[in-house]
Order: C-alpha cells, then structure tokens, then sequence
C-alpha cells in the first residue's frame, strides 16, 4: 500500500475550510482513544475537558483570559510566518515584555499616576520587541539560524525573571517566597465586565490587534510586501521590497505584541511577578496561528479553542483525575492534525493499493 | 586528579549532545529539517527509563529509547514525506507532542531511583593511568557515540549509499531522476536521527542524572540542532563542538560549587548564550555556511509520476 498526492489544478477552497474542523474532530477522535487507553470514560472525559467550562459565565471569562495572550502573540506570529521568518521565541519576548512593564509597580511603587497603567502597558511592548530585535538583527547582519537563536533566548529570559525575583525584586514582606511586592491597585488592568467574571482588558487588545493585522494584511502595500516576500525573496527583491527590513518589521511587531501580552498577563491575571508566569502560551500560540491559517481572523477563533485546552486541562485535572499534561498532547495532536489536514487544500490523496495491478491494467486496456 | 574528575563529568555532559546531534546531521544530509530532537530525546527518556524499570536491565532500556526515538520520528517522517507538511513546523509539533507525552507518560515515575547504565572495565586498558579512566573505564553510550562518528564518517563519505544520500540532500530531483528513491531514503534517514535522539535521551535518564524528571532535556536537542550548524554539517566538527558545549555547561556546573560571585542563573545561561555566539561565529561569512548546507535542506519533495 501506498499514498500518493496528485497536484491539484487549482487550491481547494472547500478544504481551506473544512480541513482546521477535519482536524479538530479527528483530534477528539485521538483524544477519545486516548483517555479509553488510560482507563476513563471518553464520553465523560471529552465532555469535562471540552463541553462543561462553556456551560458557566464565569468559565467563559477565563477562556477570555487565556485566550487574549494567544491571540496576541499569535496574531504577531502570524506576520512573521507569513514572511517567512520563524520566530519561535515568543515565550521569551513575553517574558521580557512582562519584566519591563512590571519595572514601575515593582521599582516605582510609589509612584501613583492613572499615567501608571498605560506606560506599563507601553513599556512591556517595548521590552518584547526590543528582545525580539536580538534573533532580527542576528538574522539580518549576521545570516544566523533566527529559529535557534529566538529559542535560546527563552531559556536566558526565563533564568534571568528567576534571577530578579529571588534576587533584588524579591518581595521584602514576602516571607521569602519567590514572588515580587503585589502590584498596586493603579497597575492592575481593569476587568471588562466586573460582575460576571475576570476578563480583562488584554481580551480587548487581542480582538483590536486581530482586526488592525487582518486591515494590513489585506488592505495596505505592508501586507503585500509581507507575503510576497514570504514567498519568493527573489520576487520580492525585483519588486524592490527589502527582505532585510521585513525581518525588522516582522521580529518586532511580533515581539512588541508578545511584550505586550506578557505585562497584560501579569498585570490582569497574576498581580505580581513571579518565576512561572506562562503555562507556555509563547509555544501553544505556534499551534493557534498555524490553526488560524496564518490569518489574524481565524487565529482569535482558533485562541479560543487551544485556551479552552489548558480550561479543559485544569478542570478535568479535577474533575475526572488526569494529569495536566494532557492539555499540552492534545495541543501536540491538534498542530499534527491540522499540518496534515492542510495537505488536502493543494493535494488529491490516493491510496495505491499495489504497484503491481497498475501496471498490469495499462497493459489491459 | 581534580581535572580528571571534570573531564568526566564534561564526557558524560557532551555525549547525549554529540549522539543527537550526529543523527540530526544525518537526518540533514539527507534534505530533511527534523526540529523535533527535543521531543524525541525526551520521548526516548522515558521510553529507556520506564523499560529499565520493567525489566531491571539498563541495556534493554538503551534499545527502548532507541526504539521509541525512532518510532516517534517516523510520525514526523509520515507528516513531511508523506502529507508533505512544512518541516519547520512539523518538527515544532513533534517537540510539543513530546514534551506533554513523556510527561504524561512518566508521571508515576518521578521520584523512583533509576537504573544506571554500568561502566564496562576493561582489563589492563582500564588501569593506564588518567587515560585509562578517562577513555576505557566509561558506559556503553560513551562507546557508542565514539563508533557513531567513526561510522557516520565512512558511511556518509566513503560508503556509495552515503553518497546518495548527501546526492539526496543536494538535489532531490536529480537523485530522483537517477533513479534513486528519494521518500525511502530519506524515512530511513528521519529514523535514524530519531534512533540517535532516542539513545541520547536514554543516556540522560540512565547515565547522566539516573531518574526521571520532567522536561529533563532542557534544551539539550535544541543544543544539538544548533551543534550541526555550528559543524557546518561535518561529522568531525560535531565531535569536537559537542565536546565544547560539554565543557560550558560542566564548568558553569564547577563554578557553581566554586562559589564563584555571579548568580548561578547567570552561569546557567552560558551554555544557551555560547550555542547564540557560536551560531553567530559560523554563520557570519555567508559564503562557508552556503557551500556547505545541502542544497535542498528543508524543502519539500513531491515525485512526479
């Protein structure tokens, strides 16, 4: 037996669609054969993991919270891709982003301003894309691999946050734990809908960095240049675009948007530093821009679907007992799913049974 | 005897790196970018880990990291060779389905004593003073990444097949043309470096630190994606880098319990910030890095038929 792929004449337009839902069924599917192998209910487990926190108000504000840093870094994600420049160190850019926001609640707690809350937010940007500019100006002087460099930067960002918040941000009233001074009530992003839940602005960041992505991207000559230079460089260049500077463009867009969701993330969610501050959102939001094809629309619905994995993960850490780690294979298995599914979007797929009968029905006819 | 002792300890540290790394190499050579050795060494981990611990034989967990190395690259290989997906993200995927994996899969193991791969003593070989120790009184692993680079070196230069496949990694579509099978080829070679990151994360849960932790390879197959550059995709140059990185992260380790007056987090990066100085070192002069990367690393192949 054996798979070949015929070209297709023209891109599926139906498959471009279908395929990111053919994924995601088949990911239940995998999902379902592996809760039966641990020995639960699939049912049971599906519905706990997926269904039950969309039955609640305040679960669908925490699917809000932990969909706005995806989309935001994803969104950013998606630039790069699309131009062909692999950041895959969001993690990191969200973890800079997070600490230079945090310098005026954690070194200037006594400054109080309403000024507070918008440089933080300002600043965070800044620090992402600042430490985004690293891998772009080792890429663009120095023609190093981007997809390494922006990956070991991750590991030094998170040594360096572990390093401040046991060493000088250690919070002095903190009884020695590993956490800095809580922020101040004027550093804290306000909640959008108080009543009902958590949410807070960083879900409104995310839904206007979508929308003002998805407007350049379509409508702008900047939008242009990225895919065509994503595409071929060489076209790009006798178009008179330089690739040089979209690796600038892309690294600190996306940089400054992961900044961005780091100081939101520790200012709305969290309150206060501390060495985890991602349950690995910079990774997870690889999946969602690839889910999302790249597009800054179906990346804030596919946000909401990996946010409602790590939802899911926690809830059915409680209610049906299995581990944690069970958020991060389905979000392993969706990317699987989605990549291959994709291939139906410019490839026929046949299934050849036996070389052998081919042969031998060219003879026939 | 002190510097006998680091240049131990620094063995152990660069072997997992050179093992993964000389199977990446491989995997290169032949045209395709596997960025999944993170998640294979990790998947390889615990798959020598818990089959040491349901046998009691080390050996028997070597083979099972071996084993789950290459099986789980074969998913990459069936992806990109098959579905011809994008490698670059594809192999992201593969890190991400094995970091949740292994972690789920080695939940009930944390905490257990492992199971060490016992060093081999070699009559009179052993006794020669500090080389002695040093090169004939290690572990199996050891040995093997030593047959590793001798072997890989005549096979990819010497041997006709290695020549097709460095052909393979050049221009798939002429190796096509000549009839040689450009998608067979190049699975063997996905699941040769998915055996060696296998193998280089058996060597860390059975030789280096004997016990089962999670994310255990922290970064060790990102190391070892970023040692093939630095070689510029020769089997010598991996050897001698592997070693190099093996020495940072053991004296980062020494200066540590030196007591030295920098944060330990600051020594911990240096391994991280070496592979970013060393990547910028090699891939400064444009034109070495070019001549030597195979032509058609990383681009998809679609026969016509």
């Amino acid at each position: 037996m054996r798979i070949e792929l015929e070209k297709r004449p023209q891109v599926s337009k139906l498959f471009g669609f279908v395929s990111p839902l053919l994924a995601l069924v088949l990911t239940l599917v995998a999902g379902s054969i592996m809760f039966a192998l641990l020995g639960k209910d699939p049912v049971g487990a599906l519905n706990a993991f997926f269904v039950e926190p969309l039955l609640e108000i305040w679960s669908l504000h925490e699917l809000a919270i932990k969909a706005a840093p995806l989309i935001l870094i994803a969104v950013g994600l998606s630039v790069c891709y699309r131009s062909n420049n692999w950041n895959i160190g969001a993690e990191g850019q969200f973890t800079i982003g997070a600490i230079a926001g945090s310098i005026l609640p954690i070194v200037f707690y006594d400054w109080h301003s309403p000024l507070v809350l918008p440089l933080m937010l300002i600043m965070g940007a800044i620090g992402g894309a600042l430490f985004a500019a690293i891998p772009a100006l080792l890429k663009a002087h120095f023609n190093t691999n981007e997809i390494l460099t922006s990956l070991m930067l991750v590991y030094i960002a998170q040594l360096f946050l572990d390093w401040l918040i046991r060493g000088a941000w250690r919070d002095p009233k903190g009884f020695n734990f590993p956490v800095s001074r809580d922020f101040a009530p004027e550093a804290v992003l306000p909640a959008i809908w108080e009543e009902s839940g958590r949410a807070h602005w960083a879900f409104i960041f995310a839904i206007l960095a979508a929308i003002l992505v998805w407007f350049m991207m379509r409508y702008t000559l900047k939008g242009f240049e990225v895919v065509v230079l994503g595409q071929s460089e060489r076209a790009g260049r006798f178009a008179g675009f330089s690739s040089r500077r979209m690796i600038w463009f892309s690294f600190l867009l996306s940089g400054a948007l992961a900044g961005l969701a780091g100081i939101s993330e520790v200012s709305g969610s969290i309150g206060h530093l501390q060495p985890a501050i991602s349950p690995g959102y910079g990774f997870t939001a690889i999946i969602v821009a690839f889910l999302g094809r790249l597009n800054p629309l179906g990346i804030t619905a596919s946000g909401l679907v990996l946010a409602l994995t790590y939802l899911g993960g926690e809830a059915a850490q409680l209610s049906i007992g299995v581990s944690d780690k069970v958020t991060r294979v389905f979000q392993g298995l969706l990317l699987f799913f989605v990549l291959s599914c994709d291939t139906l979007i410019f490839y026929r797929i046949r299934i050849v049974w036996s070389r052998v009968q081919v042969v031998t029905g060219k003879v026939a006819q | 005897m002190i510097f006998e002792a680091i240049l131990l300890t620094v063995i152990t540290a660069a072997t997992p790196l050179v093992i993964a790394a000389f199977g990446e190499l491989v995997t290169e050579r032949a045209g395709v970018l596997n960025l999944g050795v993170e998640g294979m060494m990790i998947m390889g981990a615990v798959g020598a880990f818990a089959a040491a611990q349901a046998t009691g034989s080390p050996y028997i967990g070597l083979l099972a990291g071996i084993a789950t190395g290459a099986v789980f690259s074969l998913l990459f290989g069936f992806l990109t060779l098959t579905l011809v997906t994008n490698q670059v993200a594809t192999g992201l995927a593969l890190t991400i389905l094995g970091l949740g994996a292994s972690g789920m899969l080695g939940e009930s193991y944390v905490g257990i004593p492992g199971i060490k791969v016992p060093q081999i003593y070699i009559p009179y070989l052993s006794d020669i003073p500090f080389i002695g120790p040093v090169l004939f009184h290690q572990d199996l692993v050891f040995y093997l990444s030593i047959a590793l680079v001798i072997g890989i070196n005549w096979f990819l230069f010497k041997s006709r097949r290695g020549l097709k496949l460095r052909a393979i990694g050049d221009n798939h579509s002429s190796a096509h043309a000549l009839g040689i099978d450009v998608i067979r080829t190049r699975y063997l070679a996905v699941m040769f470096g998915g055996a060696c990151a296998g193998l280089a994360g058996a060597q860390l849960s059975l030789v280096y630190t004997p016990q089962w932790v999670e994310n255990m390879a922290a970064g060790r197959g990102w190391i070892a994606l970023a040692l093939v550059v630095f070689a510029s995709w020769r089997p010598w140059r991996v050897l001698a880098g592997g070693y190099l990185f093996g020495a940072v992260s053991i004296g980062q380790l020494h200066a540590q319990a030196f007591g030295i007056g920098i944060p330990s987090q600051f020594l911990s990066m240096l391994p991280y910030a070496a592979t970013i100085v060393v990547l910028i070192i090699i891939s400064h002069n444009r034109r070495t890095t070019l001549i030597n990367t195979p032509a058609s690393l990383g681009k998809a192949f679609v026969p016509d038929r």
